[in-house]
């Protein structure tokens, strides 16, 4: 167990691509910090760097007070759960678990019990003599965390060890491993695309994209209070809504219609010099049906035509479109890339609100939507920032 | 009446059959001719009338073939081992690296494995002469590496790359230097294309001719297919033909059994050559 300092962390490609840019992070000891963003920005080749993988172009990297840049992976003693599992495929589970240990000449009555502890945590004590290739795939990356487990390490490092598994049984592994490194306390790095996984597992979150890192923070944090676009878009599901919208005198115009601008807003607009044409994000939740809203809430009333109406039971989510949504804005671009929606083809801009179940909402037919106003975010197109973080209101 | 894909499976089967027939009958022919006595090799019959060990104590009798035998046995081990050697670390750099000139090297030893050998007889028979190793084990050796190290590259790395990269990366994770990774994790499992490569390069050697009769010229370095050409009959009016096929006969079962053996892996080593190579 041991804290992990990235300090500076650049890495350099020979051909001068930039895959990370100054990665400062204090890792706590049994720290659960999960690294989330799209393919390609500089997630794995962090984890990588830690690992000792890859080498660190600039910066220096602290493991339990030690400067660990220029030692090998064996003598950081971390331990790492790949994507594919990486299980040795001539051995069986049990010498696959005790590699590490055998290569550590550690005595072998000692590795039995230590195999055989972690093969009864983790439920494989029957396949100890089985061949990985003899495994389904829960079995198999439940042997790759038990060659993590057995070593006791410093740290554990996970690159997307989920990501092969269907969907139920990654739900299940989810929480076994969250439940898993509480048990152990063990300092851990993990690795995802999957903001889900991202929020649910993670002590914090660090978001990133292009090798930068955008934020961090507590789930909660990052989803209450983005810092920019991209941040706002890629945590939640489904993502935040944007507009398009020009500030008039006391209201942001929308394709919605007339967002009111109240005092707090209107203050911390001056005070940034926000520009006329900004963007408008609203997560779905800060959508109701008007007709089930009290009177007492304050908020903002409009119409819209529902294209489409998903029921999950506890919730109605309702699809509509709209013209003109904010273009041009790469962050918008690369999420819309990154979740699939630009190969959807759909034309319009597309905005999804979550309402009441007992919403009469019906397809085809404009309803009246209220929108929770206090709630709203607002971005600079220019720079992507969020001008309604409550950091900028502290100035 | 039969069914359309019963007619296609008999006419596959007819076409298997001509195939094999065609590969097989020259085979029968040999091995015929090599239990047949001197006397009755002309007689028209395909199978002999009177079976005969005789041609092959003859063959075994004379230093001439069993000294051939154990060059090209020591020859072809050797170059086999060398080329191999070679090969699996060429071939585990190019499938693993990156590094400047990849593509270079790579063009290098295909170019190397188009070059038409005869061309370069001649020169080789020279150089051979200059430096003093004509007519040695070495001179044949050297050529034989250089001409099955590109396949040797090519069959292994396309098997290197079948290992996922994750396995070394999960070693040296796990603590291992990296010679206890490729010791421990790599090799055993790059050895069936390790061994498959061995079996096609052994074949490549054991079976050349070309050089065998170009750069020896005593039966210092001589191997059998030279060799068989040296034949002579026991008297200058007699035909070594018995002499010759039992010989051809001797040299041509160890690579049957080989195969045999090892035949599964040898056509998946050539597809994984051919479609990943």
């Amino acid at each position: 167990m041991a804290e992990i300092v990235l300090d500076g962390i650049t890495k350099r490609y020979p051909d001068g691509a930039l895959a990370v840019r100054d990665f400062n992070l204090t890792i706590a000891d049994g720290e659960f910090v999960i690294l989330v963003g799209p393919s390609g920005c500089g997630k794995s080749t962090t984890l990588n760097m830690i690992a000792g993988l890859e080498d660190i172009t600039e910066g220096t990297l602290r493991i339990d007070g030690r400067v660990v840049n220029d030692r090998a992976p064996k003598d950081r003693d971390i331990a790492m759960v790949f994507q594919s599992y990486a299980l040795y495929p001539h051995m069986n589970v049990r010498d696959n678990m005790g590699f590490a240990l055998r290569l550590a000449k550690v005595d072998k009555a000692v590795i039995r019990t230590k195999v055989e502890e972690a093969a009864r945590i983790l439920d494989l004590t029957q396949h100890l003599d089985r061949k990985p290739a003899n495994l389904s795939g829960g079995q198999r990356q439940r042997v790759a965390m038990g060659r993590a487990i057995v070593r006791d390490p410093k740290a554990f490092l996970m690159d997307e060890p989920l990501s092969n598994l269907d969907a139920k049984l990654r739900v299940q592994m989810r929480t076994q491993i969250a439940a898993l490194q509480r048990r152990l306390g063990t300092t851990t790095v993990y690795v995802t695309h999957d903001q889900v996984e991202a929020m649910t597992l993670g002590d914090r979150v660090v978001v990133m994209r292009g090798g930068l890192v955008q934020q961090v923070g507590t789930p909660q944090h990052l989803y209450d209070a983005p810092v920019n676009l991209f941040v706002a878009g890629f945590i939640g599901s489904p993502g935040m809504n944007f507009l398009g919208a020009t500030l008039e005198q006391n209201a942001l115009r929308t394709s919605l219609g007339d967002l009111a601008v109240d005092d707090r807003l209107r203050r911390l607009l001056e005070r940034q010099d926000a520009p006329r044409e900004l963007i408008v994000g609203i997560r779905p939740e800060d959508f109701e049906d008007a007709a089930l809203v009290g009177e007492r809430r304050t908020g903002q009333a409009c119409t819209a035509t529902v294209d489409v109406r998903e029921s999950v039971g506890s919730d109605v989510y309702v699809h509509f479109t709209q013209e003109g949504g904010p273009a041009g804005i790469t962050e918008l671009a690369e999420l819309a890339a990154d979740s699939g929606l630009a190969d959807t083809g759909m034309r319009g801009h597309r905005i999804v609100a979550r309402l009441d179940p007992a919403t009469r909402a019906a397809e085809g037919s404009p309803m009246d939507l209220w929108i929770d106003t206090s709630r709203i975010h607002v971005f600079d197109p220019a720079t992507g920032a969020n001008l309604t973080h409550p950091e900028r209101a502290e100035y | 009446m039969m069914s359309h894909r019963g007619r296609t499976l008999t006419g596959w089967g007819v076409v298997n059959l001509l195939v094999i027939l065609y590969a097989l009958i020259p085979v029968c022919w040999i091995a015929a001719l090599s239990f047949k006595d001197p006397s009755t090799l002309t007689d028209g019959n395909f199978i002999p009338r009177e079976w005969t060990w005789a041609n092959y104590r003859g063959i075994f009798q004379t230093s001439e073939f069993t000294r051939a035998l154990v060059n090209s046995i020591g020859i072809a081990v050797i170059a086999t081992t060398i080329a191999v050697v070679l090969g699996t670390m060429a071939a585990y750099a190019v499938a693993r690296l990156r590094f400047p000139g990849k593509r270079v090297l790579i063009g290098m030893s295909l170019l190397i494995a188009m070059f038409p050998p005869i061309s370069l007889v001649s020169p080789l028979f020279n150089i051979e002469r200059v430096l003093g190793i004509f007519d040695t084990w070495a001179g044949l050796i050297i050529p034989y590496m250089t001409f099955s190290l590109p396949l040797a590259i090519y069959t292994l790395s396309a098997f290197f790359r079948e290992i996922p990269w994750d396995l070394e990366k999960a070693a040296k994770m796990d603590g291992a230097t990296p010679a206890q990774a490729f010791r421990l994790v790599i090799a055993p499992l790059a050895a069936p294309g390790v061994v498959t490569t061995a079996i096609l390069v052994f074949i490549f050697c054991w079976n050349d001719f070309l050089f065998a009769i170009s750069l020896t010229s005593t039966t210092a370095a001589r191997t059998v297919p030279a060799a068989i050409a040296f034949f002579t009959g026991s008297s200058q009016f007699q035909q070594p033909t018995g002499s010759i096929a039992a010989a051809a006969v001797v040299i041509t079962v160890p690579i049957v059994i080989f195969v045999l053996l090892f035949q599964r892996r040898i056509v998946a080593g050539l597809t994984a050559g051919a479609v990943k190579g």
